[in-house]
């Protein structure tokens, strides 16, 4: 019997407050630290299975056409070859997070520059890259293919109905103070440091695929759906995950490859995808040029409130960057336009990058209103605060837990922030100029299906299993945290077992909504293992406390074990999200302030402290939700600063698909990060009274950098990444 | 081809064109040592040979006749870590883990180098001993990519064993 949660209501009940054991919230170590940094730890292409051949992918080279030959004779003679695929069952694309279908599947019909279009089998990995790169294939090119979102041919379609209310342009005229400004940014690659990796065995019923993957329950359909297999026949296990961030949302293309080619050749088949191929045949976060109006009156208030995004995309492609995610809800503004339109061009699939939407739309939402504030002379912090509506502007629901005016203060208290004089070229050091910056954060909060199991063994143990997976964010410590603290037991008699469809469905690394989801699932299912003992003592649910391995109720304290006697109890949970999305805005809250130093002469930018305050409901891990706030603050570093995707304009390749050439930020480019947790509980985010945790600290982070360079040295660069030559261009002599 | 790893003796026979890294993993099963680009730019596939920090990705494993190599494996044990690995995991110099091995091999040698005085990009003085701060760290450690952003932790936590060694 599986019970079930259906999340209506906010949950008050604050249970996990409640309990005894006192884990929850703690900064324990990583459940699976030491596995990982004694390198025991087992990712996707690291399992020894006998028999195995290597597969190597072979991509396009033209941006559209037809493929009208493999010419696969003079590979097949060299030596260690087995064979040379291209089968209509193989994946063209990667499937879109949350697809729970085959992607886009004819190889041979090239929709863009690197799409998989065969696979060379070999013995070895050697012989499989050297035939892979000698395989000829010939094409039938379709003329000047539409690559660029710049072509004048580039048509845009809005990709959902617009919010429009009262008139914009009329607040515009009437508004003491508004801004109207274009930003644009750059495409991005998640560029997980794990290449995408599956390993297939095929026993003539059964697929099982080792692979980097985040949504199992997702992806197990995605992958039967492409191979034409039941889903029961399909087994994933990715128990470890080298990083996602969104690009490991659905299956990609070597899954089904390695698949196709265990089934075909009735051996187990490896394929990992090469760094380049990660960059041309999974993900793109979409370039974007968003327009900005804020109208204000003359107390800063916001009266008005237009957000336009142009994106673009694949044909076919469900998704456009939700850039206008959080402009829906953060700020006022009667007099609103909310408008995001795609075109369709020829470049790699766009698809979620870390807090799609978010990470790009509030960047430059928050540069707008750094020149709005610096527009009326005041605080930018002071501007915000003057601007946290009521409700919700265009639903007009509540919202639900919101601590961003603590988040503002708490972090300008620990930056010492000093927002009265916002005069750019004020501070100088040697050949630097050197400024602040601030900006808020947001990011939606998610919640998404999941089950779980938790087993209370007779020894006192527990086991929680989950096809969930951890993809670096903490989740097998966060569900050893919610088992032990529901349990009373100690953390370390909890082992947690994720990443295998053989387990029931979790709900999936993504949106942030891994730990408030499955985590629910869990708790759900520790409660109900509470009233079986409960049951067993003849008291109320209510009335037992769990502690250290023993159960107390009244004047009574007995041991687990004793309790249980031979019998493990197991409870399997379901967690449903229901009205409860519908009832409330709910999102996650937090400012950023960063100071940078910018080189008076190179217009270089160095960050020299950047601090982060963030609310996000219960914090079920200290240590691993301030890790992961720092890894996105890490990303709007490299928002702000470094990161673009680089096309050809002919034919729409990627100019720089690797770490050499795109530039993640490195060691040197972060300063020491200043994470402050504000302690929140929100009863509608989850019955954990948690939210998500793993995008937030993107969420803006590029803005603070942009108007700190901005206060260094008065240039105004509307458009990410800020590179030296942008900065250079409005350097005042010096 | 003779060459230890680890302490052990191995030979290597396999196709010339194989590399360090590829030998390690998928010949002696030493998956510790992690690809991330095979190209020598995320620091990933971090070894040491005869001490010192390499790349394996950009080293075909013929190259190394009689070389003695450390990889992670090498370290310690999840039972038994070493101290560089316990300050990981105390500081949470990691998320995915993906980078870690490469990140720790990289510490271990890179602690080294400062020892026998080996100067820096951001060394003020090149001729004086070389004392670890944190941006010397963040200098010497910027060849290790950690896309997961766990940079700030890694720097606590080799700070912490350079405290240790003091
Ligand atoms: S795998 Fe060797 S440096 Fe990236
Ligand atoms: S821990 Fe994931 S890349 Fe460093």
């Amino acid at each position: 019997m599986t019970s079930v949660y259906t999340m209506d209501e906010p949950d008050e009940r604050n249970r996990l407050d409640a309990m005894a054991q006192g884990v929850i919230g703690k900064p324990l170590d990583r459940l699976e630290g030491p596995l990982k940094v004694s390198g025991k730890a087992t990712y996707a292409a690291e399992y020894r299975i006998p028999n195995c051949v290597e597969g190597v992918l072979v991509t396009a080279t033209i941006a559209r056409g037809q493929v009208t030959a493999i010419d696969d004779e003079a590979v097949l003679q060299m030596p260690g070859v087995i064979a040379v695929l291209s089968d209509d069952r193989m994946t063209a694309r990667a499937a879109q997070g949350g697809a729970g279908k085959s992607p886009v599947r004819k190889v041979r019909d090239v929709q863009y520059y690197g799409q998989p279009v065969a696979l060379v089998v070999a013995k070895t990995f050697e012989q499989a890259r050297h035939a892979a790169k000698h395989l000829r294939i010939r094409y039938r090119e379709e003329p000047d293919p539409l690559v660029d979102p710049e072509d004048e041919r580039a048509t845009f379609e809005p990709f959902e109905d617009p919010t429009v209310q009262g008139d914009l342009d009329q607040a515009m005229d009437a508004a003491a103070h508004a801004v109207d400004v274009v930003y644009t940014t750059e495409g991005h690659n998640s560029a997980a440091m794990e290449p995408h990796a599956s390993i297939a065995e095929w026993d003539g019923k059964t697929l099982t695929l080792h692979s980097s993957l985040q949504m199992l329950r997702f992806n197990r359909k995605e992958l039967a759906d492409a191979l034409g297999l039941d889903a029961d026949n399909v087994r994933l296990a990715s128990p470890y995950v080298g990083g996602g961030f969104g690009s490991k949302l659905g299956i990609s293309p070597e899954g089904a490859a390695a698949s196709v080619a265990a089934i075909t050749l009735k051996r187990p088949v490896r394929v990992v995808l090469l760094r380049q191929q990660v960059f041309q045949c999974i993900m793109r976060r979409s370039e974007t040029r968003q327009r900005l109006r804020l109208a204000a009156d003359a107390e800063g208030r916001l009266i008005g409130f237009g957000h336009e995004a142009w994106v673009s995309n694949l044909p076919e492609e469900e998704f456009a960057e939700p850039v206008l995610q959080a402009s829906e809800f953060l700020y006022p503004g009667d007099d609103r336009k909310l408008d995001l339109e795609v075109t369709r061009i020829h470049r790699v699939t766009a698809g979620s990058v870390r807090a799609p939407g978010e990470a790009v739309g509030m960047q430059a939402l928050e540069g707008a209103m750094d020149e709005l504030a610096l527009a009326m002379e005041i605080d930018p912090v002071e501007l915000r605060l003057r601007n946290i509506p009521e409700r919700h502007p265009t639903l007009d629901i509540p919202y639900s837990s919101r601590k961003l005016e603590e988040c503002l203060r708490k972090g300008a208290e620990r930056f010492d922030w000093d927002g009265a004089d916002r005069t750019p070229c004020k501070k100088r050091e040697g050949d630097w100029w050197i400024g602040t910056g601030m900006a808020t954060a947001t990011r939606v909060h998610n919640l998404n299906k999941a089950e779980a199991r938790v087993t209370f063994r007779a020894d006192g143990s527990v086991e929680v299993a989950s096809d969930m997976t951890d993809i670096g964010t903490g989740t097998y410590t966060v569900l050893q945290q919610i088992a032990a603290e529901m349990l009373g037991v100690d953390p370390g008699r909890v082992e947690v077992h994720l990443g295998d469809t053989d387990f029931p469905p979790g709900s999936g690394s993504g949106g942030s909504w891994g730990a408030a989801s499955t985590g629910s699932a869990v708790f759900q299912a520790c409660e109900g293992i509470r009233s079986k003992l409960a049951a067993k003592l003849g008291c109320a649910e209510d009335e037992l406390t769990l502690k250290d391995g023993h159960a107390v109720t009244g004047n009574r304290r007995i041991a687990i074990a004793d309790l249980l006697g031979d019998e493990a109890l197991t409870e399997h949970a379901r967690f449903k999200p229901g009205k409860i999305t519908e009832a409330f805005a709910a999102a996650m809250y937090g400012a950023f302030f960063a100071e940078v130093a910018v080189n008076v002469y190179s217009g270089e930018v160095r960050v020299r402290r950047f601090t982060g305050a963030f609310s996000m409901g219960r914090v079920l891990n200290a240590k691993t939700a301030t890790s992961q706030c720092m890894g996105g603050m890490v990303w709007g570093i490299g928002s702000a600063l470094t990161e673009e995707l680089a096309f050809d304009q002919r034919d729409g390749h990627i100019v720089n698909p690797d770490l050499a050439e795109y530039h993640v930020p490195v060691n040197l480019d972060v300063p020491h990060l200043d994470v402050l947790l504000v302690e929140e509980r929100d009863p509608a985010g989850s019955p954990l009274q948690a939210k998500g945790v793993g995008e937030l600290g993107i969420c803006g982070a590029a803005g603070a950098i942009a108007n700190a360079i901005h206060h260094a040295c008065g240039v105004r660069v509307r458009s990410f990444p800020i590179t030296p030559d942008k900065v250079l261009a409005g350097l005042p002599e010096v | 081809m003779p060459l230890t790893i680890n302490g052990t003796d191995h030979d290597f026979t396999g196709d010339p064109r194989t590399t360090l890294l590829d030998f390690l993993r998928d010949g002696c099963g030493l998956t510790g040592t992690k690809k991330g680009c095979d190209h020598g730019q995320c620091g990933a596939c971090t070894v040491l040979v005869n001490g010192q920090r390499i790349n394996s990705c950009l080293t075909l494993a013929v190259m190394h006749e009689g070389d003695a190599v450390t990889t992670i494996e090498g370290f310690g044990t999840p039972e038994e870590l070493h101290p560089l690995q316990e300050a990981f995991v105390r500081h949470d110099g990691f998320q995915c883990g993906y980078c870690t091995p490469g990140q720790i091999c990289s510490a271990k040698a890179m602690l080294d180098e400062a020892a026998n005085g080996w100067a820096s990009f951001v060394s003020d003085d090149i001729t004086a001993p070389v004392s670890l701060t944190r941006d010397e760290i963040r200098e010497r450690m910027s060849g290790n990519l950690c896309r997961c952003g766990a940079y700030s932790n890694i720097v606590d936590a080799i700070a912490e064993v350079v405290e240790a060694g003091r």
